[in-house]
């Protein structure tokens, strides 16, 4: 079946299998591999994107509930020539190792920030509780996103989202 | 906090906390994993596995799933064996080891849940797992086994009729006679029974292979998730798939974390492989999450009896244990090195042990197969060791930290020759404990304990010293041990005309920062900028042979060829520039990033006028090859032995048996640190999934060998919330043999955090309800059982 999506600002119609999930649109349909798949009980968070503006898993949507609404990946909420503030911090406070993990913490953390522009330690602890990370141990993407929020509030380069 | 010591060398790169060179493409969703690359036309693999823990597979029914949507062929077992293929090989060979056959796909039986009996390949993934699902398979169940113990009974279950007594090998070291004399004439002796359990790796990134053969060329190429490329190519090319070793290149792209767990041979690269090759196109195969529980090799699984012998002062006289280590079903490439020469031979841990005498016995079970997961063998010594050590400081009513401080090797003891086979480069253990415990204020937490006691909340304190033995391996010794591998590892650097650097390294980057590391070497070594210098890493095709990431030992072996491989691009351009600059070679120093003539500095060249001249070789030395790039293979003399002192301290609701890690802080000693974000970013991921195991995780199986945790709804797994703020320093003492000093650090946090976390909880407990010792990990019904039973018998509290 037809779905039409929009997804980093650009609208994309694919004719599906109806059990398609959003994860599998996105990778498999737009070729847009940096929402990543970690498990299949939507548990690890490595897929979330936004929809609409609120953190998603991706595993958890068939592609046709987003039929008609806005998706924004990982690859869409900033580049290398202009990263949005999350991305700087993960960079600058080493918040990612193996990196696989990365695109789910960042999209998850940008939902956080969006309502809640200066988290505690543990606001963003218990934020991020539905994402995994193997390698960090969480210590510094706390501090990713403590930078990134340090940022945004001082009116560095804001959010491309949505 | 971070309490960085920072005597290291003040070089440019080296020792500076430079954010990583290749962040930009992780963070921007275009790093590129195995499951990300599309080859066009590429079929989908669905694997048929084993819903039996040990069953007799009587027929495969292809015809079940004939003309269902887009299926293109199936294998079996039978298939396997008709293309001839080899087992897959054990890498450690221990004497009179018994290895049973370990096929890609089962022929007549299947070994444990998950073992793959049957393929499909479909044009979609969802049309193979499709019709996987629909694939008949006719199964005679059969007894199944899955603990240690329970497969040494009399009247077990035999996994393979080829090993008698499900005993794979019996292990021995140390000096038995010794140390029963050493227990004979010993005042006290303290005793422990543990287990140490399972636990799967779970690197986020499940396991993914892509094979593409071409017929006109004979060639094969296979993408998949690996720590060691070339060992897979070796393996696959001369032991399984007979395909001459040159026709296979072995790509590992980005690879989502490894944690031992992506060294192995695995099944599925082999079918990949072999339906390409019989169906000629492309053939990817990614493991669902649910799959890679009962598929991944997973680690630990020990059962062990251990005594301690003392002085009446607290002087560890002697040291005896007995080991059951549970290998699974199948025996993997280190699975036999993983409980012995990693476990036995660090049983000494940090102390003066005048004897040791230990006992392993590999097991087989119809369990998914263990082998090596982050630390491999020495978390298991290190939990055994410090658990024991703080039960004798318990029982001789001594403080932890004294006992230990008092059994340490002094400074002056290195190398250190311990009486169970290693020699211990260097060490210097005190000023890492007392700078532990002053980060953490050891005596005020000790003083908050004592307070607290009655409040509802129990405070526990979890203090070791420990070492581990890494920096894999002297080729010789290894071999000398059983290993079928060498150990030394390879570097090119090779240099542009224009002077731009690559650098090749057979180690394997899964998160660890080498293509930050390693050009923060090349960049000191050669005085030129970082970003002139990039590090490809991860291909049969393009580096040297090399043997991979694991145990530890990129920086220790890998960066210590690429140190040798940089001398001697310098040695060759400074004879260049003598030619250039008509002196001799002597008189030339490569100082301020320019080679120029002692005494006379005006008279230089710079890097990329040697580069160039290399290249053009036109005003050139006779003698000289033109050119510009070296290759060295360095074999480590030794292992390299870091060591540290963590503290941990657990809170525990008596009401509810929650034990909530508040504080954990450790100093961690691995030689000097070429980038300290990177050597911190380590130690904060093995912290927390050492705490893991001690509190969370567990790979538990029912007695039939059905595994009970088989999600992530299951298993649990540390999460953002269930940790602290970690609390970090150093000291630095060097490796004495090897050119940059460098000890390894990617384990370090893995080794020490279980037994801190596990030593802070029994703290809690041994204080509250002088209990001496429970099995983890620690969950709150276990926790809160033990407070209740030792609440309705108040007499046993009496500490």
């Amino acid at each position: 079946m037809n779905v039409t999506v929009n997804v980093n600002g650009k609208s994309y119609t694919r004719d599906v299998e109806p059990r398609t999930l959003l994860v599998h649109f996105i990778r498999e349909e737009l070729a847009l591999t940096g929402t990543h798949v970690g498990c299949d009980t939507s548990q690890c968070g490595a897929c979330t994107v936004h929809l609409n503006g609120d953190a998603v898993k991706s595993c958890t949507l068939l592609a046709v509930q987003a039929d008609g609404m806005n998706v924004t990946t990982i690859e869409g909420i900033g580049t290398v020539a202009d990263l949005h503030p999350l991305q700087t911090g993960f960079w600058e406070e080493h918040g990612l190792q193996c990196g696989f993990c990365t695109p789910g913490m960042i999209m998850s953390s940008a939902e956080l920030l969006k309502h809640t522009p200066n988290p505690t330690e543990d606001q963003i602890r218990h934020h991020l509780e539905g994402n995994y990370c193997r390698c960090t141990g969480y210590h510094n993407i706390v501090r990713a996103v403590q930078h990134a929020a340090s940022a945004m509030q001082g009116g560095a380069t804001q959010a491309a989202d949505d | 906090m971070t309490d960085t010591k920072t005597d290291t060398k003040t070089e440019k790169y080296f020792g500076q906390a430079l954010k990583r060179k290749e962040d930009p493409r992780f963070i921007t969703g275009t790093g590129r994993y195995t499951d990300d690359i599309v080859i066009p036309g590429a079929l989908h693999a669905a694997m048929v596995r084993s819903p039996y823990a040990h069953a007799k597979i009587s027929g495969v029914n292809k015809e079940s799933v004939t003309g269902l949507p887009g299926v293109v062929h199936v294998l079996s077992g039978q298939d396997v064996k008709d293309a001839g293929l080899g087992s897959i090989p054990v890498g450690w060979l221990l004497p009179d080891l018994k290895t049973p056959a370990h096929p890609a796909i089962a022929l007549a039986e299947a070994n444990h849940v998950g073992d793959i009996v049957a393929v499909v390949i479909a044009e979609t993934r969802a049309q193979a797992e499709d019709a996987a699902a629909a694939l008949e398979v006719d199964y005679e169940a059969l007894p199944a086994v899955s603990t240690a113990s329970a497969a040494l009974e009399e009247g077990a279950p035999l996994v393979h009729d080829d090993v008698p007594g499900n005993v794979a090998f019996n292990f021995e070291i140390g000096d038995e006679a010794a140390t029963n004399e050493a227990f004979k004439a010993a005042p006290r002796r303290v005793g422990v029974k543990l287990k140490n359990h399972r636990l799967i790796a779970n690197p986020i990134e499940p396991r993914s292979s892509l094979a593409q053969f071409t017929p006109a060329s004979g060639e094969y190429l296979l993408y998949t998730t690996s720590q060691n490329p070339h060992i897979h190519r070796l393996i696959l090319a001369a032991f399984v798939m007979s395909i001459p070793e040159h026709k296979l290149r072995v790509i590992s792209p980005d690879v989502g974390g490894g944690f031992g767990t992506k060294i192995f041979q695995y099944q599925e690269e082999v079918i990949v492989l072999l339906a390409t090759r019989l169906l000629g196109r492309p053939v990817k195969w990614t493991a669902r999450r649910s799959e890679a529980f009962v598929s991944d090799v997973q680690g630990r699984d020990h059962e062990t009896e251990a005594e301690l012998a003392l002085s009446d002062d607290g002087l560890i006289l002697g040291f005896r244990v007995n080991t059951l280590a549970n290998l699974g079903a199948y025996q993997t490439l280190f699975a036999p090195a993983v409980p012995t020469y990693l476990y036995a031979t660090l049983l000494n841990g940090v102390y003066k042990m005048p004897a040791i005498h230990a006992r392993v016995t590999g097991v087989m079970t119809n369990t998914v197969p263990v082998d090596a997961y982050r630390g491999a063998g020495r978390p298991e010594a290190t939990y055994l060791v410090e658990r024991i050590v703080d039960i004798a400081a318990h029982e001789l009513n001594m403080d932890p930290a004294e006992l230990r401080r008092k059994n340490f090797i002094g400074p002056d003891e290195f190398p250190y020759q311990t009486p169970v086979a290693l020699v211990y480069d260097s060490g210097n253990y005190e000023p890492a404990l007392d700078r532990a415990m002053t980060m953490m204020n050891y005596p005020a937490l000790r003083e908050e304990q004592a307070r607290m006691k009655g409040q509802g909340k129990i405070l526990g304190v979890g203090l070791i010293s420990f070492l581990e033995a890494c920096g894999l391996a002297p080729s010789a010794l290894v071999g000398q041990l059983g290993a079928q591998a060498g150990q030394w590892e390879s570097s090119l650097v090779r240099v542009h005309p224009t002077g731009k650097v690559e650098l090749f390294t057979g180690s394997h980057s899964h998160g660890q920062g080498h293509e930050t590391a390693f050009p923060q070497i090349a960049a000191d070594e050669l005085q030129i900028p970082i970003e002139d210098i990039e590090l490809i890493h991860g291909d049969t095709g393009r580096m040297p042979y090399g043997w991979g990431t694991y145990g530890s030992r990129s920086a220790a072996v890998g960066g210590s060829a690429l140190k040798v491989a940089l001398q001697k691009i310098t040695t060759k351009m400074k004879k260049i520039a003598a030619h250039l600059l008509e002196a001799s070679v002597d008189d030339v120093e490569h100082e301020s990033g320019v080679f120029r003539i002692k005494g006379a500095p005006e008279k230089s060249r710079s890097f990329s006028d040697i580069s160039l001249m290399a290249h053009l070789a036109h005003n050139y030395p006779e003698d000289l090859e033109p050119g510009l790039e070296a290759t060295a293979f360095y074999d480590p003399k030794n292992f390299v032995y870091p060591f540290g002192t963590h503290i941990a301290v657990v809170e525990i609701d008596t009401e509810t048996g929650h034990v909530k890690l508040r504080n954990y802080g450790c100093i961690d000693d691995c030689g000097p640190l070429i980038n300290p974000l990177i050597v911190e970013g380590q130690v904060h991921g093995g912290i927390t999934q050492g705490m893991g195991q001690a509190l969370l995780e567990d790979a538990a199986y029912d007695e039939d060998g059905n595994l009970l945790a088989g999600t992530y709804m299951e298993y649990a797994m540390p999460r953002a919330d269930d940790v602290p703020t970690f609390q970090l320093g150093h000291t630095v003492t060097p490796s004495p043999h090897n050119p940059l000093g460098v000890k390894g650090i990617g384990e370090a946090g893995t080794i020490a955090s279980t037994a801190a976390v596990a030593n802070a909880v029994m703290d809690a407990l041994w204080h509250e309800c002088g209990v001496s010792h429970l099995d983890m990990p620690y969950t709150a019904e276990k926790v809160w059982k033990v407070i209740r039973d030792a609440r309705s018998q108040p007499q046993a509290a009496d500490d």
